[in-house]
């Protein structure tokens, strides 16, 4: 039975009593828990001990790969590869060089945000038991979400189902997988 | 940091001292959650088209047409057809691909710097500005494709080992335009898109129609608003915004250098990068205001993009006019106190040759119209911000023909001077390119929602957490 269900949802209106249920269920020693809202909540970090992403080393780490490689390019072209003398000027001459390292640092940062952002958020992804849910079509407009998933220690059915009822949410309803 | 980092402020009125408390809010009072998302979804989805739009997208079809004409005739004849040649080797090519680009730069400025400095106004407006920051780009890269003559060779400009053995000019300015324009466009549009994201779930969740859950959901990509996927989101938006605003500042700078790098009297001053990047914002919020005065009474969006943000809006236009009325004061005293007879010989040409009224007009529509955004009552009529916001585009045009133009054909040796005058190609490929930038404007206003609605919600009351602590 357990295996077909994904977990249990509680629908709240307000973003004040999702954020108190988050904090209640993570008291109760719930930790396999996640919230769904129509807009970015930050409380909603600290109640659910979200922890600090990794994305900025990711961008830092492509801001400086794609300027790197945007140097090198123009060093080993400019100066190796296809050297041309005008003028008796000196083939490293670095000064030029900076604009287009400049724009390649900024596209591997930016390129690396995005799919750095994507790729941690798992998207695309055409499947998820959520959606199963008729009314979380509304976690896109105005209604507030928490699942707590079955994979959690203490999840059980009966139990869970009472304690999400007890923090007075609009509906709960059961997630099947 | 305590605040939300792309939600600055989250009062309604988010008033900042004394100077926006008497301004109208950046949202009307009494919107909800519920009414804010089905009022700018309800254009997309549900709501009928307006007449207006049918004959907008028209019009701007039929002037698409002429674009194409105009691109099928230089295929077949070659750049001949247009008016330029020795010794106005550039001309409707650069200025519109200038004027162009600088139009999209008030996209990305209000969309990635009015973030970072948390003016809670730009909200309504950031969506379609950037839309506008996409278009403005793809109608500015016709340009140099197109006179390259041979457009389908494009891909040579970049580096990539081939059979001729050859890599591009790293120490041109025109290959730093390369890398600068099309990184310009590539973070545009992820910048864009992952501003959708959150939205296009929106529409899939209340498409009526099986074709808009289907398109609209591969869009959003499985997108559900999940905790931990916003706080990421978050951190990228933000960190694009941060990456955007250094980019915005050097692709005008470099499309600056183009002309600064040379040794043509009136294009070597080292005046050209802060000068063309005050000129785009100045531009570029012109065509914004163009965009959104009809927008806003057409789709009644009144209640979101309100008096307040027009007023912002002219304020901005009235700054940036004055950096660039600055740009022409400091390019004439360097005319004089460079001590260069060609730099002076090119000033005295601007003000009485040939080209002397269109200098002239210039100044009065860069300069001297723009004055009337000093009093307030200006700025609170709509009609007089879409005629200076027109006068405004005019001038910006106006002032890439007589840099490229005046410039070119009189340079250092009065044996090659010779005058420039544009074709009907020239008009027709400039007429056309407006034409492709409202058509894809209008299916914009269509298909996506203009306004950010997720962003729009955290501006209302409602959305602060109050929450009872047990």
């Amino acid at each position: 039975m357990s295996e077909r269900v994904y977990g249990l949802m509680a629908e709240f209106s307000d973003p004040g009593a999702l954020v108190t249920a988050a904090r209640k269920a993570r008291e109760a020693g719930y930790v396999r828990l996640d919230a769904y809202t129509p807009y970015p909540i930050e409380e909603l970090d600290e109640a659910l001990h979200i922890r600090h992403t990794r994305l900025p080393l990711i961008v830092l780490i492509g801001g400086i790969v794609g300027g790197l490689a945007g140097f090198a390019l123009q060093y080993w072209t400019s100066v190796i590869d296809y050297p041309i003398n005008v003028g008796g000027r000196p083939l490293f001459s670095w000064p030029s060089f900076i604009p287009v390292t400049f724009e390649c640092t900024i596209l591997g940062a930016g390129l690396s945000a995005v799919l750095g952002m994507l790729g941690l958020n798992g998207l695309p992804q055409p499947y998820h038991p959520v959606f199963n849910v008729p009314r979380f079509a509304l976690a896109s407009r105005d209604r507030f979400f928490l699942c707590v998933e079955a994979t959690d220690p203490k999840f059980d059915i009966d139990d869970t189902w009472s304690f999400l009822s007890r923090l007075q949410p609009r509906q709960v309803s059961q997630v099947d997988a | 940091m305590a605040e939300r980092p792309n939600t600055p402020g989250n009062t309604p009125t988010g008033s900042r001292g004394s100077i926006s408390s008497h301004l109208p809010p950046v949202v009307q009072p009494g919107h909800t959650m519920a009414s804010v998302t089905d009022k700018i979804s309800e254009v997309v989805l549900t709501r009928r088209t307006p007449r207006g739009w049918f004959i907008g997208l028209a019009i701007s079809l039929g002037l698409t047409v002429v674009l194409f004409v105009t691109i099928l005739q230089l295929l077949l004849k070659g750049v001949g057809i247009w008016g330029n040649n020795v010794p106005v080797g550039w001309a409707f090519d650069i200025i519109n691909f200038v004027w162009w680009i600088g139009i999209g730069h008030a996209g990305t400025l209000i969309s990635a710097i009015l973030l970072l400095l948390r003016q809670d106004w730009r909200t309504s407006i950031n969506r379609f500005a950037e839309a506008m920051t996409l278009f403005a780009v793809a109608c500015a890269g016709l340009y140099p494709l197109l006179h390259m003559g041979r457009p389908w060779l494009a891909y040579w400009l970049f580096p990539y080992p081939n059979t001729m053995g050859m890599w591009p000019q790293f120490r041109s300015p025109l290959v730093w335009d390369v890398f600068a324009v099309s990184t310009y466009l590539l973070i545009s549009m992820m910048f864009w898109f992952i501003g959708l994201i959150p939205d296009l779930a929106t529409l899939r969740d209340r498409s009526p129609s099986k074709v808009g859950r289907v398109v609209y959901g591969l869009l959003a990509m499985g997108w559900r608003g999940s905790a931990r996927h916003w706080h990421r989101y978050e951190m990228a938006y933000l960190l694009l915004a941060g990456l955007s605003t250094p980019l915005v500042v050097s692709v005008h700078t470099i499309v600056s250098f183009d002309f600064a790098v040379s040794v043509i009297p009136g294009w070597h001053a080292t005046v050209f990068p802060p000068y063309f990047v005050a000129g785009a914002v100045y531009a570029g919020f012109a065509m914004v205001l163009i965009l959104a005065i009809p927008m806003r009474r057409v789709y009644g969006l009144q209640d979101f993009v309100t008096m307040r943000h027009l007023d912002h809006m002219a304020r901005i236009m009235l700054a940036t006019g004055l950096f660039v009325a600055y740009g022409y004061m400091v390019e004439t005293f360097m005319a004089w106190y460079s001590g260069s007879i060609f730099e002076s010989a090119l000033m005295t040409n601007r003000f009485t040759g040939p080209y002397a009224l269109w200098y002239w007009s210039l100044i009065v529509f860069n300069v001297l119209v723009p004055q009337a955004l000093w009093f307030t009552r200006v700025r609170g009529n709509t009609i007089a911000l879409f005629v200076i916001a027109i006068a405004v585009s005019i001038g910006m045009w106006l002032e890439r023909f007589i840099i490229i133009v005046v410039s070119l054909h009189r340079d250092f040796l009065p044996s090659s001077w010779d005058m420039y005058h544009p074709t009907v190609w020239d008009w027709g490929m400039y007429v056309g390119s407006i034409g492709l930038f409202f058509s894809l404007l209008f299916l914009f206003l269509r298909f996506l929602p203009m306004i950010s609605i997720f962003e729009m919600r955290t501006l209302l009351p409602e959305s602060e957490v109050k929450e009872e602590r047990s």
